[in-house]
């Protein structure tokens, strides 16, 4: 390690060489190089940690760059993940990056969080958050939570020495979620900015032991007030006590390319004895109720152990009463299996029916 | 006598302030009470698939009472990232 380099953090008296040395030993593995990722891995690389982790399958585009100032305009296009450790490894050559081109799913989130000290959640999408959560409960690391909403941004440590998750946060409902997902909210530039590096700090103080985690607290900055407001939380044991990953996570709509037809388009194509495999991820009950012809019953909860039985060579329709399952269900199909074309029947069966 | 209330999140979009005055109808209240007079203002909180609140700055269960001196914050999840 080039101590000239990391000098003034050596110096100071709570943090010093041992400090150093942790941070130089540790791996982060950083979830998300958006607006709260790139930050966030700016600063764990600028510090010292020795590994970073940077997972996203997204590339780079032109509504990014206001909040995500590490890329260019000549970079539109390209991958997140790549070209931010290409200029983090000009920043600090010693630290080795571990580059995954691809999104956190259940396939491979246990596989990969395995290999890290601590998680950075910098993901924008509630299904990612939850397999996070429970990854990193299952696998008994920490993880630093960071969200976004407009001025507003929440950060806290979660499941670090038994403390809360994020399912103590916000426990999970049968209530569809309706709070938008992605990009779609708007944000100001700087607030990610602002929050990723709060986890960043949060990271340096797990890995070296220095001051008071955000443990137990969820802190809401309001920056258009410029509130701090800390919120005690505690923990919920059953929450901890998660031992396996949920079969799917919700995938954000932003993500994938689901072509939705309609009940019309679907008709002439059956009529016109177009080869597709079409899948009903009703129950199957609600599936001996009422059924289409040649359709095959996967209800949207057996997809991932059940997806080997579609004929993937096919172009795909997915199919549910009013199309939001099935939605869900092409979304997996295109992100998770070898599926080229998948189709959801918007309006679902409630539109033929 | 009315509650202070501060909303965050899509919260304060849905309640329109993120300081809100309201009458919960009685003094003191349970959270559970407070979240129904909530939602029978403001219904579009129903559809919110988590919603959190804490009182004078912890987190509060359905059985928490309060009352118009404390400060109640309602803590929705946010996605952003």
């Amino acid at each position: 390690m080039n101590q000239e380099r990391y000098s003034k953090q050596i110096k100071l008296k709570e943090f010093g060489l041992p400090a150093q040395q942790h941070l130089q030993n540790s791996k982060v593995l950083i979830v998300g190089a958006g607006g709260l990722g790139t930050p966030c891995a700016q600063y764990l690389n600028g510090v010292g940690v020795g590994t970073i982790g940077l997972i996203d399958d997204d590339t780079i585009s032109l509504s990014n760059l206001p909040r995500q100032t590490m890329f260019n305009e000549s970079e539109i296009g390209l991958s997140k993940v790549e070209i931010l450790s290409q200029k983090l490894a000009a920043q600090n050559p010693a630290t080795n990056f571990i580059c995954y081109k691809k999104f956190l799913t259940p396939a491979n989130a246990i596989g990969i969080i395995s290999n890290y000290d601590v998680v950075v959640d910098a993901s924008d999408n509630f299904g990612t958050r939850y397999l996070v959560n429970d990854s990193c409960v299952v696998l008994n690391k920490p993880f630093i939570y960071g969200g976004l909403h407009a001025f507003e941004g929440q950060v806290s440590v979660l499941n670090y020495q038994g403390g809360p998750t994020y399912r103590c946060l916000f426990p999970e409902t049968s209530i569809p979620n309706n709070i938008q997902n992605c990009d779609d909210n708007g944000v100001l530039g700087v607030l990610p900015a602002l929050i990723g590096t709060y986890q960043a700090i949060e990271a340096i103080k797990i890995i070296t032991v220095i001051g008071t985690t955000l443990s137990g607290q969820l802190l809401i900055i309001d920056t258009l007030s410029q509130s701090h407001f800390k919120i005690a939380v505690t923990a919920n044991p059953e929450n901890l006590k998660i031992t396996e990953l949920k079969a799917i996570y919700a995938v954000p709509e932003c993500r994938g390319n689901v072509i939705s037809i309609d009940a019309a388009t679907l008709n002439e194509w059956q009529q016109a004895g177009k080869k597709i495999s079409l899948i009903d991820v009703r129950t199957p009950a609600e599936f001996s109720n009422t059924q289409l012809p040649f359709s095959k019953n996967i209800p949207l909860g057996d997809l991932q152990i059940r997806h080997s039985e579609i004929d993937l060579s096919l172009p795909v329709v997915t199919i549910c009463q009013t199309g939001s399952r099935s939605k869900q269900a092409a979304l997996y199909l295109i992100k998770e299996t070898d599926a080229k074309q998948v189709f959801n029947l918007q309006g679902g069966l409630a539109s033929i029916i | 006598m009315d509650m202070k209330i501060i909303s965050f999140g899509i919260t304060k979009d849905i309640t329109g302030s993120f300081f809100l005055d309201f009458n919960a109808g009685k003094n003191p209240v349970s959270i559970a009470e407070l979240k129904e007079g909530l939602f029978d203002k403001f219904p579009e909180l129903r559809n919110l698939s988590s919603l959190s609140i804490a009182v004078n700055n912890e987190y509060a269960t359905n059985e928490t009472m309060v009352n118009s001196q404390d400060e109640v914050a309602l803590i929705p999840p946010v996605s952003g990232g």
